[in-house]
Parts: C-alpha cells; sequence; structure tokens
C-alpha cells in the first residue's frame, strides 16, 4: 500500500522541514520515550548482569545438604538424635538419586573458630580446610592460577597433598616464591601444595574462599581422624529438573538412609541456588516489565503530543488537502499521505531516541569497562529482541496517532477546503 | 460533453435551508469556450464546484462525457475529476513550499505516472506557458501572472477534456489579464472545453458563450457579446 518511491518521500520530508521548530518539538516527546525504555531497560539490565555476576561464583543448579538432630522419633530412635552422614551414605544417595548428577562429600577443619591451624616456616594463619573430592570444582567453579586441582590419583592414594586460595598463598610464602611442590602444615601434618587458586565473583563469599585450602577427601578423613564423617553435600542437580523437587526428594532420600521420620521438618537443612537464582529471576523479569510499561507510557504521552500537533496541521493545511483533492487526490491516497507523515514524524524521532539511549548505555558500559566503578551494575546493555519489541510498539502507536488526523482529513469536502481562507 | 437537467442544490442553514441553484439545465458541448456570468450569490462559483465534481447536488441529472454523474463516491469523483477536469482558480491555489515544476508535476503524482515521466511533461508543459525557465522557483518568488500560468500548465497536465476556471483573473491586473486570457484562449483552440466563471463582462466577452446566472437560474444565454450587462436592462445587481 505504501509504495514509497522518491516523491512520497520528498512530499514527507518537505511537511517537516516547512516547519521544523514544530516538528522537532512533537517529535522531541516520542524520542523521549524512546529514550527512556532504552535506558531503564538497559539500566535494569545493568543491575541484572552486575548482581548476576556476584552470584557468578555459584553453579545455577548446585545444591547443598546437611544433617542436623531430629525433631520426631522415628524406629526406634528417640528424637533430639544428632544424625551424621558419612561416606558410604554419600556413595548410596549417588547410586540411588534420579535427580542429582554429581553428589559431592565435603568435610571442613578449622573456620570460624579462627585458631591457626596452618604453618609453613615461621608463617602461619586461620583457614578453612575442607576435604573434597576431584569433581569439586563443578559445583563450585574457580580460576586454578598455578597447578591444578585434586584429581582421582590424590583421593584414590590418599596423598597428602593441597590446593591453596591465593589468600592463603600471599600469607604463607613471599612474593614471588613458588608455591608449588612446597609444603605447609596442616594442624602437624605436612601437605604438599600442587595448585593455587582465585574464588570466582567478588562477594563476601569470595573473600572467604580465597582464604581456603581443599584436601583429598579421603586423606582428611585419615589425617584428622573423622572416618569418614561427611560435614555437607554439594551436589548438582540435573538438567531439567525442578529445583523444589530435586530438594525434597534428595531430602527424602538423605532422611530414608538415615531412618529419620520422613515428616522431620529439622533433621536436614539444605539449600539450593536454582531457587534463589528463580527468585531473581522473577524480580529482575519484573523489572524489566515496569521499565517497558512506564517507558511505553512517555512514548504514549509522546505519541499524543504527535497526534495533537497533526489534527492543528490539518486544520491548518485545509486549503492544500482541498487543492489536492482537486487535482485528483482520492481519499485513499490522502490517508497514505497524513499517516505516512505521522509514521515518518515518529519514526524519525523514536529512532533518534533510539539511538540516542543506545549511544548513552554503550558510553556508560564502555565508563565501566575502562575501570569506572558503579557498584553492583554492570554491562548495561538492550538486546536485539527488545529493540524490536520497543519498534514494534512504536510503530502501532503511531500508526494509531495518525487515525485520528487522516479521519479529520478524509471528512473535509474539496470544496470546503478550497473555500477556506490560507 | 457537459449536460446538466434541472439540477438543484441548497445549503442548509440553522433552521432551514438556503437554495443556491434552482434548476439549472445547461448543455456545454466539447470544443466550447463559456462564460458564466453572475453578480456574488448568484450562485455561479457552487454551480463550477458541480461541474467539476468539487460539490455533489440535491436532485437532477449531471452527464459527464456520457456518464451519469449522480450519487458518485469521493473515490470515483476524483478519478473522474483527475481524467476529465482542470481547475484555475482565482487564488491560485498552488501549494506553497512546492516548487513550480512540483505544483504542475503533482496530478500525475495522483495519476501514478512514474516521476520521470512526470518531471518530463511538467517541463515540457512550463515551457508550453513560458515559465520553463521559473521551474525551480517557488509561488512566493513569482508573480500573479507567472502562477496563474503555472496553474494553468497544472490544470492541462493531465491533457484534460473540460478547463474549469474560477474568476482565473480576478486577482490580475488588466495587463496579465488580458495575456492570461490569451493563454486560456490557446488552450480552447487545441480543442479542451473551457469554463471560465467571471463577474468581468469584458472577460466573459473574449468568451464565445455567455450565461448568465441570477438568484441560482440561468437568466441568459447566448453569443457573448449579444449577452448584455444586467444593469444595463434595470436588472438589480449585487457587486
Amino acid at each position: 500500500m505504501m509504495g514509497l518511491d522518491r516523491d512520497r518521500l520528498v512530499e514527507l520530508v518537505q511537511v517537516v522541514v516547512r516547519n521544523p521548530l514544530r516538528a522537532f518539538l512533537s517529535a522531541l516527546g516520542v524520542g523521549w520515550g524512546l529514550f527512556m525504555i532504552i535506558i531503564t531497560v538497559g539500566a535494569a539490565r545493568g543491575l541484572e548482569n552486575g548482581v548476576k555476576a556476584d552470584m557468578g561464583s555459584d553453579v545455577s543448579n548446585s545444591m547443598f545438604a546437611w544433617t542436623m538432630s531430629t525433631s520426631m522419633p522415628y524406629k526406634g530412635y528417640q528424637r533430639g538424635r544428632y544424625v551424621e552422614m558419612d561416606i558410604d551414605d554419600v556413595h548410596w544417595i549417588q547410586a540411588n538419586t534420579q535427580h542429582l548428577d554429581l553428589v559431592c562429600p565435603e568435610v571442613q577443619l578449622g573456620g570460624y573458630r579462627g585458631t591457626n591451624n596452618v604453618t609453613r616456616g615461621k608463617q602461619s594463619g586461620a583457614f578453612d580446610v575442607h576435604g573434597a573430592i576431584a569433581e569439586y570444582p563443578q559445583v563450585k567453579p574457580m580460576n586454578i592460577t598455578e597447578g591444578r586441582f585434586l584429581n582421582e590419583g590424590d583421593l584414590a592414594g590418599e596423598r597428602k597433598v593441597c590446593v591453596i586460595g591465593s589468600r592463603v598463598k600471599d600469607i604463607l610464602f613471599e612474593m614471588g616464591e613458588e608455591p608449588l611442590g612446597e609444603t605447609v602444615q596442616i594442624q602437624g601434618v605436612i601437605f604438599r601444595v600442587v595448585g593455587v587458586y582465585t574464588p570466582k565473583g567478588n562477594d563476601e563469599d569470595a573473600q572467604n574462599e580465597a582464604e581456603s585450602i581443599y584436601i583429598p577427601f579421603s586423606t582428611f578423613a585419615k589425617a584428622f581422624n573423622t572416618r569418614g564423617r561427611v560435614g555437607w553435600l554439594s551436589m548438582l542437580i540435573k538438567d531439567g529438573v525442578d529445583a523444589e523437587e530435586a530438594e525434597e526428594a534428595t531430602k527424602q532420600l538423605i532422611k530414608a538412609r538415615l531412618s529419620i521420620h520422613p515428616d522431620d521438618p529439622r533433621a536436614i537443612g539444605a539449600w539450593s541456588m536454582a531457587e534463589e537464582f528463580q527468585k531473581a529471576e522473577l524480580l529482575f523479569s519484573g523489572m524489566r516489565l515496569i521499565s517497558l510499561l512506564f517507558g511505553s507510557l512517555a512514548l504514549l504521552a509522546g505519541v499524543i503530543g504527535i497526534t495533537n500537533i497533526m489534527l492543528i496541521s490539518i486544520k491548518e493545511r485545509t486549503k492544500e488537502l482541498g487543492i489536492r483533492r482537486s487535482l485528483g487526490a482520492t481519499p485513499v491516497r490522502i490517508l497514505q499521505q497524513i499517516i505516512g507523515e505521522t509514521l515518518f514524524l515518529t519514526l524519525l524521532a523514536g529512532l533518534c531516541g533510539l539511538v540516542l539511549g543506545v549511544g548513552l548505555l554503550e558510553a556508560v558500559d564502555g565508563y565501566l569497562e575502562s575501570g569506572g566503578d558503579a557498584g553492583v551494575f554492570r554491562h548495561p546493555e538492550i538486546d536485539f529482541g527488545t529493540i524490536l519489541t520497543v519498534l514494534c510498539i512504536l510503530l502501532g502507536m503511531s500508526i494509531f496517532a495518525g487515525v485520528l488526523p487522516a479521519m479529520r482529513a478524509l471528512a473535509i469536502k474539496p470544496v470546503e477546503a478550497l473555500r477556506s481562507e490560507g | 460533453m457537459l449536460a446538466l437537467r434541472e439540477i438543484e442544490k441548497s445549503y442548509p442553514l440553522a433552521g432551514g435551508s438556503l437554495p443556491v441553484l434552482k434548476g439549472i439545465d445547461l448543455n456545454i458541448a466539447q470544443g466550447e469556450m463559456v462564460a458564466i456570468m453572475g453578480s456574488s450569490g448568484s450562485g455561479k462559483s457552487t454551480l463550477l464546484n458541480v461541474l467539476g465534481l468539487l460539490d455533489g447536488f440535491d436532485s437532477g441529472g449531471y452527464d459527464l462525457d456520457g456518464v451519469d454523474m449522480a450519487g458518485l463516491s469521493e473515490k470515483q469523483a476524483a478519478r473522474y475529476r483527475s481524467q476529465f477536469l482542470g481547475f484555475v482558480f482565482q487564488s491560485f491555489n498552488l501549494i506553497s513550499f512546492k516548487t513550480a515544476l512540483e505544483n504542475v508535476a503533482l496530478p500525475l503524482f495522483y495519476q501514478k505516472v512514474p516521476r520521470r515521466e512526470r518531471q518530463k511533461r511538467a517541463m515540457e508543459m512550463l515551457g508550453k506557458m513560458g515559465m520553463d525557465d521559473r521551474s525551480d522557483h517557488l509561488p512566493s518568488e513569482l508573480s500573479g501572472g507567472q502562477k496563474q500560468r503555472v496553474a494553468i500548465a497544472r490544470a492541462l497536465i493531465t491533457s484534460p477534456r473540460v478547463i474549469l476556471a474560477d474568476e482565473p483573473t480576478g486577482a490580475l491586473d488588466s495587463t496579465t489579464s488580458t495575456e492570461v486570457m490569451q493563454v486560456l484562449r490557446e488552450v480552447n483552440a487545441s480543442g479542451i472545453t473551457v469554463i471560465i466563471v467571471t463577474h468581468e463582462a469584458d472577460i466573459a466577452e473574449q468568451c464565445d458563450r455567455t450565461i448568465r446566472l441570477h438568484d441560482g437560474v440561468i437568466i441568459e444565454d447566448g453569443k457573448s457579446g449579444e449577452v448584455v450587462e444586467p444593469t444595463a436592462r434595470g436588472a438589480r445587481s449585487q457587486d
């Protein structure tokens, strides 16, 4: 319907150029509206990216479980029994679960008690010492900066080796000293350093993580006489399995294995990243929706401004429209012209707003990339899909904006139009 | 070419209606040059609007080139206008923000003629009017006579069968008026019917036939020069 040849374009440009100030002012509203959409959606995304980057140290499908004391009597056991898991229970759970990909036993020494438990020569420090297995980094990603993480051989051979966090290295070793192959004493037991890591993310959790040491679970059990006792489980939920369902099923599995009443609410604790992620995701999609909604309302105000200006313009151009009619313009051509002008004005304004908005986001992004600090705010962006959505909204609104003026233009009879002064 | 039968038209007013045309019977053949005279309020402009399909009528019949024009839709009226009719107005009615060339080419735009051909034909037509050196001027940069030449060029661009001119010389001085009438005579000589609404007797005299309208009826219809001034016959003039 809108074969856009050169003359039609010239017509459109003439109309805008004829009254540039008015065109600019009426376009301002729409441009501003679109600008606001881009900025708010981009800012919401920036916040989302920032928060997600902080959550980056955790794998989205990870889950953790631990044992506490029972609150209900079961199978002859009294309530208040402190239940413990051992490594056999872990193997059994791994063999019987339908919801989990990976079950990592973990056990810890030191920690908040804060006594200096690790020494090297004259240096000493209070660090968290974890017994873990080789697959552990799948649940808790880390950057291995030197050497390697624990492997199957370490576990099978119950080797006295350790992987230390970057802060541990800083405290126990001199600047520039090579820690690989060196030894540290953990509660009097000598371990050889095979790797150094830095945690992912930069939250408080990650700070803590940098002051940790990992040794093979099997070695831990023997060296510190924990007889296979498991502190807690770190697990990965299978792809496509609902986190809540996996959590409940896993709790039941542990309860069955450890003779705990199935309805006991206290004996097993669990926490899953996926649930946290889901909550955050809900929050962010809500934010996206709200910024889109309010931006669209700002846009609507702009579009109404355009309708208004077009109505005035039609009134002023009554005579011109009459001349066009007398020269053979059909109502459809007039309709096309008015809607075309509205579309042209709106889209031009919208594109300006779009370009400015995206430009500003890019500028802020560039500033942040080059080391600017903005707290929990990272890489503000707007994806192409959102831009397309916004453009569709804009297109719909501008057609809507053109309908009323076009109807007004059509209601003018050629003879009345010619009679009109001006 | 044009045939009106018992055309009646009235404008609605508060508390009634004002009859403007009270039964017009009129036949105009192809190639005639006709002046429609009358004082203000005589209905001559309304008659021209009806002839030009710019306005409808209440009752009667209008055949244009043998086709009944009663009850046309806006779209059909636009098509007939663009096919058969060309308009020249007192106030020129050029579009102010378009150049002479663009103004002349506009009717072809609405006939969906390709751009290149539009430009070529518009330039030729301006040339015939002696205006080819002013093609890129805006109307505000042209004199009254030049504007009217552009307007006539625009009316002729679609090769119409009839030119309808509403007081074409009304805004022009006498020298320019003569020039414009000369142009219209030349147009008529090429076989196009020319109908001029005027209240000036000397303009009507330059036509072949004069129709005098008074209070919505034709009171005289004859060869120009034989139809005399109403004042000379004692009729009331409202000029």
